[in-house]
């Protein structure tokens, strides 16, 4: 019996994880570089001319993009070896599921390098975190989701191009402003120590954008496997 | 009536060139085609086609009766074994292919990668990651892989590319098998021996279209390689 869309999306996700954690390079690669953007633009930082609350959201969300953008370059590659994308299109399962769960392990790869961002960026600019450091995490998560979504779209589009390197970001940045832009308003909000209620309209256009990327590109993707 | 596998018409173009012309076949339950042709006969196109994964530009292939394409449980029943492993290196064996049975739905995936693996004899080097296998071992992780949903309709192409002696008459005696079980082959080979050994059906590609197809019985083994010669050019 053909498994559930969900359950091969889970199937296909579980796969995309465990040849990270047995590889590992994808992972560390981002990290290395996330971090060490991170420290770059502290050392390019003039403290007497932005404040750190100013600049830091920028700094987060800057490095974020970049980061997840080098984390989904790899998401199709793997399926390129080998040719294996073909055994999972020969498979009896919805093309949908494949998308949703190549974009799950994505997201979870992208949560590893946040879970590793948001306190180097803290630690780095002395953000008075303290409560706000769940909500923020929530806020990283949701923007992640619409990147992830866009992203993953745009790596499947990319992969089999000789310019995947460079299509890639081309593609996704355009896609990514909204998303950027929202999550960077709602983090400056909160770290200035303004109350949730304020920032709730930059979440509400974040979901907003979660909704129709992740709709619109789980439907896409499907055409875009034709050969 | 209605075939196991039934082409219609296949034609698929890259461009302004047709690699597959208007091929229009049916094979019904326990029945083997081996198809031979030159390099870009169109044979790895055709094959691509009737398993779903190409669009055809015209025509229809059908699995019993279901057209392939957009249909899941039509592709359920198909196999696809290519030159190419269609396996993940970082995963071990056992990974690759329960993948493949949880995927197909089999209802114990554990037993049945196991059962697979073990028809193929690689069950001793379940636990090892694919990458560390040589090409021959590799091929036969593939062909369990293909095997592990018990497809009705295998199409192979260049299935022996690798495989030593032991690993080759293991598929042979795999393939006629699953012949003998009613399972509807399609064997690309350049071989014309191994091909023979197990087909009903023998069929020449040349240039995107089949050009010569007989039964089994029919033709003469023995000139059947120099026929084959001539009628594509001396190319093999």
């Amino acid at each position: 019996m053909k498994p559930s869309l969900l359950l091969s999306a889970w199937f296909i996700a579980r796969k995309d994880l465990a040849i990270e954690f047995r590889t590992r390079t994808a992972f560390l690669a981002v990290l290395v570089f996330a971090v060490l953007g991170i420290a770059t633009f502290y050392f390019a930082w003039d403290a007497t001319a932005v404040a750190a609350i100013d600049l830091a959201p920028g700094v987060l969300w800057v490095i974020f993009t970049f980061s997840g953008l080098l984390s989904l370059q790899r998401s199709f590659g793997v399926e390129l070896a080998d040719r294996a994308m073909d055994a999972l299109l020969l498979a009896p399962i919805d093309r949908e599921a494949i998308f949703l769960g190549k974009a799950l392990a994505n997201l979870l790869f992208v949560a590893g390098i946040l879970v590793v961002t948001v306190p180097s960026v803290a630690l780095l600019y002395n953000l008075p975190l303290g409560r706000t450091l769940p909500i923020l995490f929530a806020i990283a998560l949701i923007a992640a989701i619409g990147l992830v979504a866009v992203g993953t779209l745009f790596s499947a589009m990319a992969a089999n191009t000789r310019l995947a390197e460079l299509l890639l970001p081309m593609l996704s940045l355009p896609f990514f402003v909204p998303i950027v832009y929202g999550a960077a308003q709602t983090t400056s909000m909160l770290l200035a120590g303004r109350p949730v209620a304020e920032a709730w309209p930059f979440m509400k256009i974040l979901i907003a954008f979660d909704l129709v990327f992740l709709t619109a590109c789980t439907l896409t993707f499907p055409y875009i496997l034709e050969e | 009536m209605t075939h196991v596998l039934e082409a219609d018409g296949l034609t698929r173009s890259f461009g302004g060139r047709r690699a597959v012309h208007g091929v229009t076949l049916e094979l019904d339950a326990g029945e083997c085609l081996a198809l031979f042709g030159p390099n870009g006969a169109g044979k790895t196109t055709l094959l691509r086609l009737l398993a779903g994964l190409l669009k055809p530009t015209a025509g229809t292939a059908r699995i019993n009766g279901q057209l392939l394409r957009g249909d899941a449980t039509a592709r359920a029943q198909v196999g696809f074994i290519s030159h190419q492993s269609m396996l993940y290196g970082a995963l071990t064996v056992r990974e690759n292919v329960e993948l493949a049975a949880r995927l197909y739905g089999v209802r114990e995936p554990t037993a049945a990668a196991a059962q697979a693996l073990s028809e193929m004899r690689v069950l001793d080097r379940a636990e090892s990651a694919v990458r560390a296998l040589s090409r021959g071992l590799q091929q036969r992780v593939s062909i369990a892989r293909a095997m592990v949903h018990r497809p009705r309709v295998l199409l192979l192409d260049e299935p022996y590319a690798g495989l030593d002696p032991l690993g080759a008459a293991t598929l042979t005696e795999m393939l006629a098998r699953l012949r003998g079980d009613g399972a509807t082959l399609v064997l690309v080979t350049h071989n014309i021996a191994e091909g023979l050994d197990v087909a009903t059906q023998a069929a020449v590609m040349h240039r995107g279209r089949v050009v010569r197809r007989e039964r089994r019985e029919e033709l003469d083994v023995g000139s059947y390689a120099d026929a084959y010669r001539e009628l594509v050019g001396g190319v093999t």
